[in-house]
């Protein structure tokens, strides 16, 4: 699978990512700095990593979401191609219009940094394949800006559709309804505030990231 | 010229940090604060002649985000 990282000033989960794709797919993905206005030809799949891109300037991930390569990837999910958000990279895909609502300050004003229980919600989905509807999996969060807000029309529709990727089981940041991850229409945009990329392996202390990347992998080769 | 841009929260979404102020300013002793809403003023230095719909073009793109934000751009023609 050829994929794509994308590194913002101010990313820092971009190694991370680059590292579980890696040791997932077999491939180094390549790095692709904001100021490109393309993505290298036949990509099949784009990482928005975590961090605090532009020192979360303004508002988390907006000056990200207006950088030259955004469009690129825009272009790229409207051809149907997966593109993940983590984190950072959920921020700057709500705050580009891919996604719909808004991450807001975490209800607490604290930043909350630790492993938190979580329920896929929709195993049918590209990310999420290899999960069982339901099942409980533990992923880390590292976050200040959290707190998934949108009206409630559009909580509804997410919900009506499938499109609540992953929920928070115990409140974690004041999110409604307890999301933690979306889906947009098509299913081929997810964006989600935990670390799926942090747990990868035996000694990050948990594994239950691998698959996502492992499905997303057997989808994109199927 | 010189315009300011107030950005504030759209009614009914949730502002931590205004519940937050709200709470320190009642430890602080002040009694009867019933709401705190906090928001953004960013002050613009523009070329002579922006239009009000080019204003109204940056906060659209960038300096509100509408999803949970309103705008409102003063203008102050002889700054």
């Amino acid at each position: 699978m050829k994929s794509a990282v994308i590194v913002f000033p101010g990313s820092n989960c971009d190694r991370d990512l680059a590292v579980a794709l890696e040791e997932v797919t077999g491939r180094k993905p390549a790095m692709v700095w904001h100021r490109e206005s393309e993505l290298p030809d036949g990509v099949e799949f784009i990482g928005v990593p975590g961090g605090f891109s532009y020192g979360d300037y303004l508002r988390s991930g907006a000056m990200a979401a207006r950088s030259p390569v955004m469009q690129a990837v825009r272009d790229a999910a409207s051809r149907g191609v997966p593109v993940i958000g983590i984190c950072n990279g959920f921020q700057v895909l709500t705050e580009a219009g891919m996604l719909p609502g808004a991450l807001m300050r975490n209800a607490g004003l604290s930043f909350i940094c630790r492993p938190v229980p979580l329920r896929v919600e929709n195993s049918q989905s590209l990310f999420t394949a290899q999960y069982d509807s339901g099942e409980e999996i533990v992923f880390p969060v590292a976050h200040h800006d959290g707190n998934y807000q949108a009206d409630e029309t559009t909580l509804d529709r997410l919900e009506g559709e499938g499109r609540v990727a992953f929920r928070y089981i115990e409140p974690c940041n004041g999110s409604a309804r307890n999301i933690a991850g979306i889906l947009n229409d098509a299913g081929n945009v997810l964006g989600l505030m935990p670390h799926p990329e942090r747990v990868i392996e035996p000694a990050h202390g948990g594994t239950d990231g691998r698959r996502l990347f492992e499905g997303l992998l057997e989808t994109v080769n199927a | 010229m010189k315009a300011r841009v107030f950005i504030t929260l759209k009614n009914g979404v949730l502002d931590p940090q205004g519940k937050a102020i709200q709470h320190a300013l009642d430890g602080l002793g002040f009694k009867g604060v019933n709401d705190v809403r906090a928001g953004k003023l960013i002050e613009l230095d523009l070329a002579d002649g922006t239009s009000n719909s080019d204003i109204e073009e940056m906060c659209r793109k960038l300096l509100a985000n509408t999803v949970i934000e309103n705008f409102r751009i003063e203008r102050l023609e002889n700054a």
